[in-house]
């Protein structure tokens, strides 16, 4: 009979678990109360990683998008532009199924992501179809843009355009005569380190590969390879969880030459994990302008709104979020207007100028690549804008 | 292939492995212990582990301690490590105890089939490692330098650190600590007993429950001395690390022969070691590969292990 | 497939003794079994409208991710757990890798279709032609696991399985043929038009549901075939007792091998509807967590049983994705959703040890057992 009981518990239990989840659902619809103003009450979506593994990536570009909302909304003295988020995870398994969902929601007429290019090629067919627009701040994939997508734009350079600039950097600045070369084996962190062994050529002396974030954190055979090849640079292309670990392992060798990356390597994360002091040196390339240069308060409201400091790609999120809202405060009020707008906008937002070519791509001519370097406020500051010719 | 790769720093690999496998032994010890004495894989002896490599670090955070910390001096080093010690080995024993009262005990009492336990496990480790990652934000944490790694003996190219030779020696004289403890004392053949035959140790009058706790208390104990090492090595912690570790320890335990001590000592080393020359054959990423092609070959010849399944019997 | 299941629960206790729902049903002449049968199946196609239903429907269909996605993708979980229910349930083999049978079966879809593949100038075929073809190679992958662990026991084949998992993740990962991180994109649709338009397209994943709906449905047929045969008797036998199935003249090696080739088969199924509905894979999708979820599932649902395995992979998909979008207090759950369903399944494993829908003979099996053990 105790067995009988129990096990009609359990069932009970469980019927219980799932519909007591149920009952307090959040309403998803939320504010439907259109505030005033012309324009207005529309939605912008967010799509990519809120949790998981990859998470934080995800939360810098969200936090830049949602700060800029704001402001707009601030600045109009209303809830004119409503922001939904939508969690991917930064996984291309999940990603359809979520991007469905953000495709039921009429009232979202454009997209700030998703942040990587994975997701993006699972995800973009059905933003696609849906002829919603999409602005990715960080999926820097060449081959994103030759998949044909319409609503395809891309306000940071693609791999392309930041290896090169390492290398120039590597070769010119640093006049480094023996580099190591490493890579994470991402598509992101394997592209861009293929492009500096090739751009540098012999001056590489040795390569290797590790496994992914979250994958390995023994790396002495590494280290003791960098040290045994007598390398004075270490290029790394992968993302700052790994690297912060090889740069404080690298310091507790005793190896002195200098970590360079790519601006998946441009986040206090790095720093956080090998301490200040080993971390100073470290120089990391982005295409994107340094954000004091614009002169705006993007530092210091980010900081205040969220109270951390803005991480990598945060301040590009913010750039995507305003070009969308000055689209919708001009009028482009649907999905195709929007989409037409973003072909011909000219912007100039706090990180760059945006442009895009037919091809969804930021203009050429306004690709910079600046080098960013690793000072002992824990942050990397910026050094050069890098020429590449 | 990289053969020049592997030769000219074979020294340094090997010593370098070495380290990592004397952690990997540490961690391994719980598997074994559990093994030998339930016939289950604990796989929640994971987050045992990790909650163990944020114990010290909160600790030393009380004091002031973050990765910019300066190096502290010789007597406040051994301060702070027996400190993080202490921390790591009493959170990592606790959280060991609290798997088993949790997760164990109420299976045992309902009877349930082996597989029940495994399952239990892995919600529980699932359980812990999130609630971790919800708490850090998922974000890795620095370890501060309270040792500094320092050349102290040199062998043709092979630095040994001071570092590298704590982490060893500290392995081998805990395990041998381990092996007396269950070989020598009352306790211990409590342990053995019931590993021998539950119900015949309960009926010589052993308490089993208390047994399994004490089970589960050591591997903590280990578990958490290993958390310490491993902060102090890698230098970062993060909410995954008991996971991705745990896989190499349990392998190091199957390795050598799980429910073995000894055979989870010459697994964590064996695998480490092999793992150190893989990454500088193949390249570090493919040392896991390397050494999962090693243990099937090993299994295949010698299907329960190097030293084979032996904590309850003729000798431990 | 949640809601169904659950609802059996209900009325069990009320006429429990003389075997609940299950016996009633074992007791039924045949064609009321097949009308029940086909009742549920009915029922089960007409689950992408459940949110239509007036009250209970909205507290079931999940928000953050597309309901018919979220069905599609319980619709794979739930073959994944049937294929490991064959290795694991029946053939009492402990897998712990089982992801890698689902890899190779969304890698040899991809790359006998992608563009990205190095094949692409020799094959480029349609998805249903690579079908095929990419389940033989899982049926040879399980062959090839399945020859060298024979003389391995529990823990050691589990961790066994684990590394094999690993090794295929990892190469998939590192070698240019298999692209890694970068992946496969393009890999095309099922094929099909109605009314002149595409069926499988990329916004509605109904269709897609449907699909894995049928394939569940055959593959039950199947496997509910091969149990009830000489097959079925032996994978008891060694699950048992491998050496007393050996000297009773049961072929160990044969149904062990069969076991593994048929589970990868099923997981196999798996992977090209799903490489079919994403049209991009990746190394990333097939870590080694997945597996062990996929396990987890099995058990928590009644192992051995297929019933069971049914409900426990649609869960494992079901509880997370419904977990989006619900907050308490204020704070979103968001963050917090694997940690509560970690949570979740010690509870449901502790309140039902054999699962949420246990096997009957294994049940007996157990009660036989249990008083042979001295009370703890």
């Amino acid at each position: 009979m105790r067995q009988v009981l129990a096990r009609a518990i359990g069932g009970v239990a469980i019927i219980g678990l799932i519909a007591g989840a149920a009952a307090c659902n959040k309403d998803s619809g939320g504010s439907d109360n259109a505030a005033g103003g012309s324009n207005c009450g529309y939605k912008l979506a967010f799509f990519g990683a809120l949790t998981g593994s990859a998470a934080n990536l995800g939360v810098n570009i969200e936090q830049g998008f949602e700060l800029a909302v704001e402001q707009y909304n601030k600045q109009k003295g209303s809830d004119c532009i409503t922001v939904a988020k939508f969690d991917s995870q930064g996984a291309a398994e999940v990603a359809p199924g979520v991007a469905r969902s953000l495709v039921a929601d009429k009232k979202i007429i454009g997209i700030v992501g998703p942040p990587f290019s994975g997701e993006s090629e699972a995800a973009n067919p059905i933003f696609d179809e849906a002829g919603i627009p999409t602005i990715t701040p960080s999926a820097t994939r060449t081959s994103l843009s030759a998949s044909g997508w319409k609503v395809f734009h891309r306000a940071v350079a693609n791999d392309d355009a930041q290896g090169p600039a390492a290398a120039s950097y590597i070769k010119d600045v640093l006049k480094a005569q023996k580099v190591f070369v490493a890579d994470d084996q991402s598509a992101y962190g394997q592209g861009l380190a293929d492009v500096v062994k090739s751009k540098l050529g012999p001056l590489v002396v040795q390569s290797d590969k590790t496994e992914g974030d979250g994958k390995q954190t023994d790396f002495s055979a590494l280290v003791q390879k960098v040290q045994s090849s007598g390398a004075t640079a270490l290029f790394y292309g992968g993302y700052y969880t790994n690297a912060g670990v090889i740069r404080k392992q690298l310091t507790a060798a005793g190896w002195k030459g200098t970590l360079l990356g790519g601006d998946g390597m441009k986040d206090p994360g790095l720093s956080k994990a090998s301490g200040t002091q080993a971390a100073i040196g470290t120089v990391v390339t982005c295409p994107c302008s340094p954000p004091e240069a614009a002169g705006g308060t993007f530092v210091n409201d980010y900081k205040a709104k969220w109270n951390v400091a803005a991480g990598t790609y945060s301040d590009v999120a913010f750039d995507a979020a305003n070009i969308f809202l000055q689209g919708i405060d001009a009028g482009n009020t649907t999905t195709e207007k929007l989409n037409t707008y973003l072909s011909t906008v000219n912007y100039k937002g706090i990180a760059n100028t945006y442009k895009f070519t037919d091809k969804g791509e930021l203009d050429p001519s306004l690709i910079k690549v600046w080098a960013f370097k690793f000072d002992a406020s824990g942050d990397a500051v910026k050094d050069q804008e890098i020429k590449t010719s | 292939m990289n053969f020049s790769g592997l030769i000219d720093n074979f020294g340094p690999l090997t010593v370098a492995g070495l380290a990592q496998g004397a952690i990997i032994a540490l961690f391994a010890l719980g598997y074994t212990l559990v093994y030998g004495v339930l016939r289950l894989i604990n796989f929640a002896h994971s987050e045992v582990f990790l909650v163990g490599t944020y114990a010290c670090l909160i600790i030393w955070g009380w004091f002031g301690l973050d990765q910019n910390s300066a190096r502290p001096d010789f007597g406040a080093m051994l301060g702070y490590m027996a400190l993080g010690l202490v921390a790591a080995i009493v959170v990592s024993g606790t959280v060991a105890l609290g798997v088993e009262l949790v997760a164990y005990r109420p299976l045992r009492r309902r009877n349930a089939p082996p597989l029940a336990f495994l399952i239990t496990a892995i919600g529980a480790s699932l359980a812990i490692s999130e609630f971790v990652g919800v708490a850090t934000h998922r974000n890795q944490r620095g370890v501060p330098p309270i040792i500094q790694a320092r050349t102290v003996i040199t062998i043709g190219n092979t630095h040994i650190t001071n570092l590298q030779i704590l982490i060893i020696a500290l392995a081998l004289v805990m395990m041998f600590v381990l092996d007396r403890f269950i070989n020598g004392s009352r306790l211990g053949r409590g342990i053995r007993a019931v590993a021998q035959n539950p119900d015949s140790a309960a009926l010589m009058g052993v308490n089993k429950s208390r047994v399994i706790s004490l089970v589960f208390l050591l591997g903590g104990l280990m578990a958490g001395i290993a958390a310490v090492m491993y902060d102090l090595k890698i230098g970062v912690t993060k909410y995954d690390a008991g996971f991705l570790l745990g896989i190499d320890a349990f392998t190091a335990a199957v390795l050598g022969g799980i429910g073995n001590l000894r055979g989870a000592l010459l697994g964590g080393l064996l695998l480490g070691v092999l793992q150190s020359w893989a990454a500088g054959l193949f390249g570090s990423n493919w040392l896991h590969a390397a050494a999962f092609v090693l243990l099937v070959l090993i299994l295949m010849f010698r299907p329960s292990g190097l030293l084979g399944e032996s904590l309850g019997r003729a000798r431990a | 497939m949640s809601d169904t299941a659950v609802a059996t629960e209900k009325p069990k206790t009320s006429f429990r003794g003389s075997g609940g729902v299950r016996g009633w049903f074992g007791r039924q002449p045949g064609w009321v079994r097949a009308v029940v049968a086909l009742a549920a199946a009915a029922l089960a196609f007409l689950l992408p409208y459940v949110g239509d239903i007036p009250l209970i429907g909205p507290q079931l269909i999940t928000e953050g991710i597309d309901w018919p996605s979220a069905l599609f993708n319980m619709s794979y979980y739930v073959l994944l757990a049937l294929g490991l229910n064959v290795v694991v349930g029946y053939a009492g083999l402990l897998d712990l890798g089982y992801v890698g049978f689902f890899a190779v079966g969304a890698y040899g879809t991809a790359i006998l279709t992608s563009k990205d593949s190095v094949l692409y100038s020799h094959t480029g075929w349609a998805w249903l032609a690579a079908v095929p073809v990419a389940l033989a190679a899982t049926m040879l992958a399980g062959l090839i696991l399945g020859w060298p662990t024979l003389r391995l026991r529990g823990d050691y084949l589990a961790i066994v399985t684990l590394g094999f998992a690993e090794i295929i993740r990892i190469v998939a990962t590192n070698t240019q043929t298999f692209r890694g991180d970068r992946g496969f994109t393009g890999i095309p649709h099922p094929p099909g038009t109605w009314n002149g338009k595409v069926i499988f397209g990329v916004t509605d994943a109904i269709p897609y549901f449907w699909l894995g709906l049928v394939v569940i449905i055959a593959v039950i047929f199947g496997v509910r075939n091969l149990d009830r045969s000489r097959v079925g008797r032996s994978w008891l036998a060694i699950r048992e007792d491998e050496e007393a199935a050996e000297i009773m003249g049961v072929r160990t090696t044969k149904f062990k091998l069969w076991a593994f080739s048929i589970g990868a088969f099923i997981g196999g199924l798996g992977g090209v509807l799903f490489a079919g509905e994403q049209g991009f894979i990746n190394s990333s999708t097939f870590v080694l967590q997945f597996s062990i979820l996929v396990l987890a599932g099995v058990v928590m649902g009644g192992s051995g049983n297929m019933a069971g395995a049914i409900l426990g992979g649609a869960l494992i998909s079901y509880i997370p994705d419904r977990l989006r979008g619900i907050s308490v207090g204020g704070t979103d759950l968001y963050e917090y959703r694997f940690a509560m369903f970690g949570v979740v399944i010690i509870i449901i494993m502790i309140l039902r040890p054999q699962g949420l829908i246990p096997s009957r003979r294994r049940a007996m099996e157990l009660k036989d057992r249990a008083k042979e053990v001295a009370p703890l």
